[in-house]
């Protein structure tokens, strides 16, 4: 069983604190992505796990061994890194057997070994060639099979598909999913791409800043967001957010965000599962996704809360299945969805739903969502 | 009356032209040719008798030539591999060297500042068996005799390479530097996360990444050393009785103090040899390594 632990982990650059004592435990066969934006401490964590940065404090743990001193060859753990980082005077065989070849392992092992990786990933036909000689998704395969020879318990991949074009990330993500379920070792994946984390992860962990933000099942963030960056870092569009005071006990006026709130803006009803958890004149921000502004009319499953708005459209995306429509509500833009596209002319105002029960509060003074 | 003109290209190719043919092809032509002559410098008339390959047969079965020419192979191995080996353990360690390092890289540089000449000057001082530092250290030490530095024919090749090494090692240091700071991060880490030790990853991934700059490297140095001059002159003259000649010391003692330059271009000649093999063979190297790295060429 190898479970990885992290208890109060931090990481010092200077007098510039980069990871900021984060805890996380990763179950035995877990696929974990860690995700935010650049400079989040996110590849540092990753690198303190596989021992290429020193810990400035705390503990990590794999296997339930404290390996906070121990050099990357005794933990048991391979690597796949963004540039794929194979060795270029090897030939893919070579640099498959590389790290066996280094341990003394007996040939028909290594070769055994190989050939497998080979087998699971498609190297077959390109055993003898240099890296030069290879594609860039062909390399991220040789990189991905360098780390499957050794067994190790522990995979570490260090924003393996940002080097590579939106087709070939789609396919090879594929491939690395498919991986995890053929091998089924803990998987611990770094990415600043939140379809990746979506996707991939059994569970995700947002980071920002050096600090855990929120941990889950991708459900869980895109459901649950627990403030308004995992809102908006999580989901395509990303999550709308109008300011808004809150009015009485059950309606909410939104108002765009230069007013202040002073000038009347468009009051609508509070969500019932905000009611009594704000109070009367409290700054919120209001949150809704794409797919819960919608025409009316299209795809709009019937009950449950509704409210009604007529918003001009000044803005179409056809996406094939879908359309994006972008639009205005209260002085802020917003996106909203519309399945069953047809042709809708900029300046053509709709009648929308807005589904509140859908809808997210967030506190405007903390950014945190307030939610039952 | 029509001007005849020359075509554009050759009009403007022609400067080049002249100037090449001034410095370069002319004088090899006329080297060349002098050296089926008994040309000699206090007799110019004498450049109008052509003798054949005379002087070639003549330097073909001259054993003080060939005995130069081993000297000098000899010489420029054991001064390439030394160097080679000083400069890479040198640029290893500055590579490692975190606060100072443009300043140590600058230091580095200082012996190739030095004028050869001046080189030989302070190595023949400081090697010299009456007045000399290393004497003067070894007598201070116990020793009761004076070693014969630049006297000794062993002793005296040791003293020169000495001084060649000192000067020069760092052509080799900072171009193999400069391959280490090209050297990507990344196989590096993973070669540890592979599980290399440090002397595994130096082996694996670092040296062969260096080949290509340590094959530049060699090709230069093999044509400085092959022309081996100033430092020898200075040191030793060659001397004594002929203990530390090399294919240049003894090329000029023909070619100027005996006045015989037709028989000194000959030797240029045959000498021109050793820098050409060793070249192709350095260049036949480097191609090697880079397709090994799979570089173009």
């Amino acid at each position: 069983m190898t479970e990885v632990t992290l208890s109060n982990v931090v990481k010092n650059y200077g007098a510039h604190r980069a990871v900021h004592g984060i805890d996380l435990d990763i179950q035995h066969g877990e696929f974990v992505v860690l995700v935010g934006p650049s400079g989040c401490g996110k590849s540092t964590t990753l690198r303190m796990i596989a021992g290429l940065e020193a810990i400035s404090g705390g503990d990590v743990s794999i296997g339930g061994r404290i390996v906070n001193d121990l050099p990357p060859r005794e933990r048991n753990i391979s690597m796949v890194f963004q540039n794929y980082a194979l060795y270029p005077h090897m030939t893919v065989r070579e640099n498959l057997g590389f790290s066996l070849a280094i341990k003394k392992k007996a040939p028909e092992e290594i070769i055994a070994a190989v050939d497998e990786a080979a087998a699971i990933l498609g190297l077959d036909e390109l055993m003898d060639r240099k890296p030069a000689e290879l594609s860039g998704g062909q390399r991220q395969r040789v990189a991905m099979g360098r780390a499957i020879v050794r067994h190790p318990d522990v995979f570490l991949f260090d924003e393996p598909l940002s080097n590579l074009d939106a087709k070939l990330r789609t396919q090879m993500r594929v491939e690395i999913k498919k991986l995890h379920q053929k091998v089924g070792n803990t998987i611990i994946y770094v990415t600043h791409d939140q379809v990746e984390a979506m996707t991939l992860a059994d569970r995700i962990v947002l980071m920002q800043d050096g600090h855990i933000v929120q941990v889950g099942t991708p459900l869980e963030l895109f459901d649950k967001p627990v403030n308004t960056f995992v809102a908006t870092f999580i989901g395509s569009p990303p999550m709308n957010l109008i300011d808004g005071i809150v009015r009485g006990d059950n309606a909410v006026e939104l108002h765009a965000p230069s007013s202040g709130g002073l000038h009347g803006g468009l009051t609508i009803p509070l969500p019932s599962t905000a009611r009594g958890r704000v109070s009367d004149g409290q700054a919120i921000k209001f949150g809704f996704r794409a797919d819960n502004l919608m025409p009316m009319g299209h795809a709009v499953e019937e009950g449950g809360e509704r409210t009604e708005l007529d918003l001009p459209v000044t803005l179409t995306e056809p996406l094939g299945t879908e359309t994006l429509l972008f639009t205005e509500v209260a002085g802020t833009e917003v996106q909203a969805k519309m399945y069953n596209p047809r042709p809708v002319r900029p300046g053509e105002t709709l009648k929308f739903q807005l589904m509140l029960d859908k809808c997210h509060i967030f506190d405007a003074a903390t950014s945190n969502a307030i939610r039952g | 009356m029509p001007r005849r003109r020359f075509p554009e290209w050759l009009v403007l190719l022609l400067p080049a032209f002249i100037v090449i043919a001034a410095v370069v092809l002319i004088p090899l032509i006329f080297s060349l040719y002098s050296s089926f002559t008994p040309y000699k410098l206090t007799r110019p008339s004498t450049l109008w008798r052509w003798v054949g390959t005379y002087n070639y047969e003549k330097i073909l079965t001259d054993a003080k030539f060939w005995a130069a020419f081993g000297r000098t192979v000899l010489f420029l191995t054991i001064a390439l591999n030394l160097e080679l080996i000083l400069g890479l353990g040198i640029a290893l360690m500055v590579n490692k060297v975190t606060w100072g390092q443009r300043t140590l890289r600058t230091i580095l540089m200082f012996p190739m500042m030095f004028s050869p000449i001046l080189v030989g000057f302070q190595f023949k001082f400081i090697f010299n068996d009456n007045i000399g530092l290393v004497n003067n250290v070894l007598q201070s030490l116990g020793s009761n005799t004076a070693l014969p530095w630049l006297v000794d024919g062993k002793l005296a090749m040791f003293s020169i390479l000495f001084a060649e090494i000192w000067m020069s090692t760092s052509v080799f240091a900072i171009l193999i530097l400069a391959g280490l700071f090209a050297m990507p991060r990344d196989p590096l880490e993973a070669a540890k996360v592979d599980g290399c030790t440090a002397w595994q990853t130096f082996r694996h991934i670092t040296l062969p990444f260096l080949m290509p700059f340590i094959f530049i490297a060699m090709t230069i140095r093999s044509l400085d050393v092959a022309r081996a001059y100033d430092i020898v002159q200075i040191m030793t003259g060659g001397g004594p009785a002929r203990r530390t000649e090399l294919l240049w010391t003894l090329m000029s003692r023909t070619g100027y103090v005996d006045a015989r330059m037709g028989l000194a271009n000959a030797m240029g000649y045959v000498s021109i040899i050793l820098s050409i093999l060793f070249t192709i063979y350095f260049f036949r190297k480097l191609s090697a390594a880079r397709a090994e790295l799979g570089m173009a060429g």
